[in-house]
């Protein structure tokens, strides 16, 4: 293995100091004592994380968006096993335009479903439901969940089942007991990914969201379009800091790397 | 039918029921309101027209924006090209804790949410942020960055980055660091070596690489919403105007159906770019 060379290392900090100043900026702002988006310098304040949970919005978007993205990502998993068996098993007419169908909403942006979900909503008169607002976030979380659903099936040694079925299993018993805890990691890294997923999304949500089932990240959009004070860099520490004890936890199960990178 | 031909059917009827009802229904739902008359007092009209494209298509406010909206995206492209291909290859080429733990500072800004990042550029670059209290210190500022086209651009190139570096690392993992190696035993120079045998590896992740980022670029809404302001909008934020303020769905739908199209010949021809490429390299 070669070294890299001074200025390599030099372009190497640089690109790591610009992916890290925005999160560091906001950590460090959230904790100013002032009214003003300052560097606290003198002293540190935790009064404008008070503000936020003193704040109902946040607290309510917050809310909306934890149970929004726990649904969303248990909907997808149950969808995506399914199917992934289908697809990874079986032979039939439109299985590759079904998992077409299923992997569109990677290549449709998020803008274009924002609009076509608002007019389906609007005409079937389901704006401001949470109900659909979940099933919305199903589409866009289910083609992350099928695509490592599909990676676990397809590195699946399938002698474990052969021999259950030998030994009198019935299908589903070799399902419940041999298959899914062979790709439970797929499941699970899948049910973070979309949880995550779901968790941030606001380019689609912001079209289909209603002042009841408004969600964090749209919530915050709002705020800060409308005024910037520390509250917003409160805010966004906190979501900063839930995303790297998630990132941990990720990283200590499965390997965060092969989650993002897709390796195997 | 037996059980085992209906078995696949009944495993994906759940997704291609609810994919079949929230993608393509919807998609046809917004294309039909994108030819539909939409007049100012009395809102959408039962006539079909084709107006809303014309219009788009030949006003001067509009084709400047979407102007704006592709000379950005590809402006953020390259730049991530620019810095994403050299990071990969200097992270593939670390040892072992540094690389994981830089692969993961590089890539795990992904996992927070845009608007949190937005907004802490918005900080950054603020008149009062860091970055003029910088250029301050050496003489140049200051300098009105926030709601410029400069503030897009480095945002963008900041949420996108990990979208370059990922295809490039994976393309990197494929290649044995020992031909580089023969190479310059062979007498390659290092710029050669470079150029002959790490490029053509790299060039495939760097091309699956700058559609993503084009793509998701020339969609982006919180970063122009953010850092953009309401007078520098792009694609999307144009067509959230539209919808939210204007309330002229049928116009809206227009341009966002439009983004969806030239989405989708971006893909085709890069398709056709990634066979022609198979096709050379197998003779």
């Amino acid at each position: 293995m070669q070294k890299n060379g001074p200025i390599a290392l030099l372009f190497h900090a640089l690109v790591v100091g610009f992916v890290l100043a925005p999160l560091v900026v906001i950590c460090l702002v959230a904790f100013t004592p002032e009214n003003t988006l300052t560097m606290p310098t003198t002293e540190f304040s935790l009064r404008w994380f008070r503000a936020v949970f003193e704040h109902p919005d946040f607290v309510t978007a917050f809310g909306n968006s934890l149970w929004l993205a726990t649904i969303a990502a248990s909907l997808s998993v149950a969808i995506a096993v399914p199917a992934g068996l289908a697809i990874d098993r079986y032979r039939f007419p439109g299985r590759d335009a079904l998992n077409g169908l299923f992997l569109s909403p990677l290549i449709i942006p998020h803008l274009v479903l924002g609009v076509a979900f608002l007019r389906l909503f609007a005409l079937i008169g389901a704006t401001g439901s949470f109900l659909w607002l979940t099933l919305s976030h199903v589409i866009i979380v289910t083609p992350y969940v099928l695509r490592l659903v599909l990676a676990a099936l397809s590195g699946l040694d399938r002698s474990a089942e052969q021999a259950a079925l030998t030994l009198g299993a019935s299908r589903f018993t070799v399902f419940r007991r041999v298959t899914v805890p062979m790709i439970l990691p797929g499941i699970s890294g899948g049910w973070l990914i979309a949880f995550i997923n779901s968790f941030d999304e606001l380019t689609m949500s912001i079209f289909v969201t209603s002042p009841a089932t408004v969600t964090l990240p749209v919530r915050m959009y709002m705020y800060a379009t409308e005024s910037i004070d520390p509250m917003m860099a409160a805010v966004s520490a906190l979501m900063i800091a839930l995303t790297a004890v998630a990132m941990v936890v990720l990283d200590r199960v499965f390997g965060l790397d092969k989650i993002l990178v897709g390796e195997k | 039918m037996n059980r085992s031909v209906a078995t696949p059917w009944l495993l994906v009827a759940p997704g291609a029921l609810l994919f079949t009802g929230l993608v393509l229904v919807p998609l046809v739902l917004t294309v039909v309101l994108s030819f539909l008359a939409y007049d100012h007092t009395t809102g959408i009209q039962d006539e079909w027209t084709v107006a809303h494209y014309v219009h788009v298509l030949t006003d001067g406010y509009y084709l400047a924006i979407f102007w704006r909206t592709l000379r950005l995206a590809a402006l953020t492209t390259l730049i991530c090209a620019l810095i994403g291909a050299p990071e990969a290859y200097i992270l593939s080429r670390m040892g072992k804790p540094w690389r994981s733990i830089f692969l993961l500072v590089i890539i795990g800004p992904l996992l927070v949410s845009v608007v949190v990042r937005a907004f802490g550029w918005s900080m950054l670059l603020g008149s009062t942020g860091l970055v003029n209290a910088a250029l301050q210190a050496i003489g140049l500022g200051p300098v009105r960055l926030l709601y410029t086209e400069t503030a897009i651009v480095i945002a963008l190139v900041h949420v996108m980055l990990p979208f370059m570096v990922i295809p490039v690392w994976t393309a990197l993992q494929k290649l044995d660091p020992m031909v580089e190696a023969a190479a310059w035993t062979l007498g390659a120079s290092r710029f050669t070596a470079l150029r002959r045998v790490v490029m053509p590896q790299v060039a495939m992740g760097l091309l699956s690489g700058s559609l993503i980022v084009f793509g998701l670029s020339a969609s982006a809404f919180a970063i122009p919403g953010l850092l953009g302001g309401r007078r520098l909008k792009m694609a999307a934020t144009l067509v959230y105007d539209e919808y939210m303020h204007e309330l002229n769905w049928p116009l809206g739908a227009a341009i966002a159906i439009l983004v969806l199209v030239a989405n989708l010949v971006i893909m085709l021809a890069y398709n056709r770019a990634v066979e022609a490429r198979a096709r050379r390299t197998l003779g």
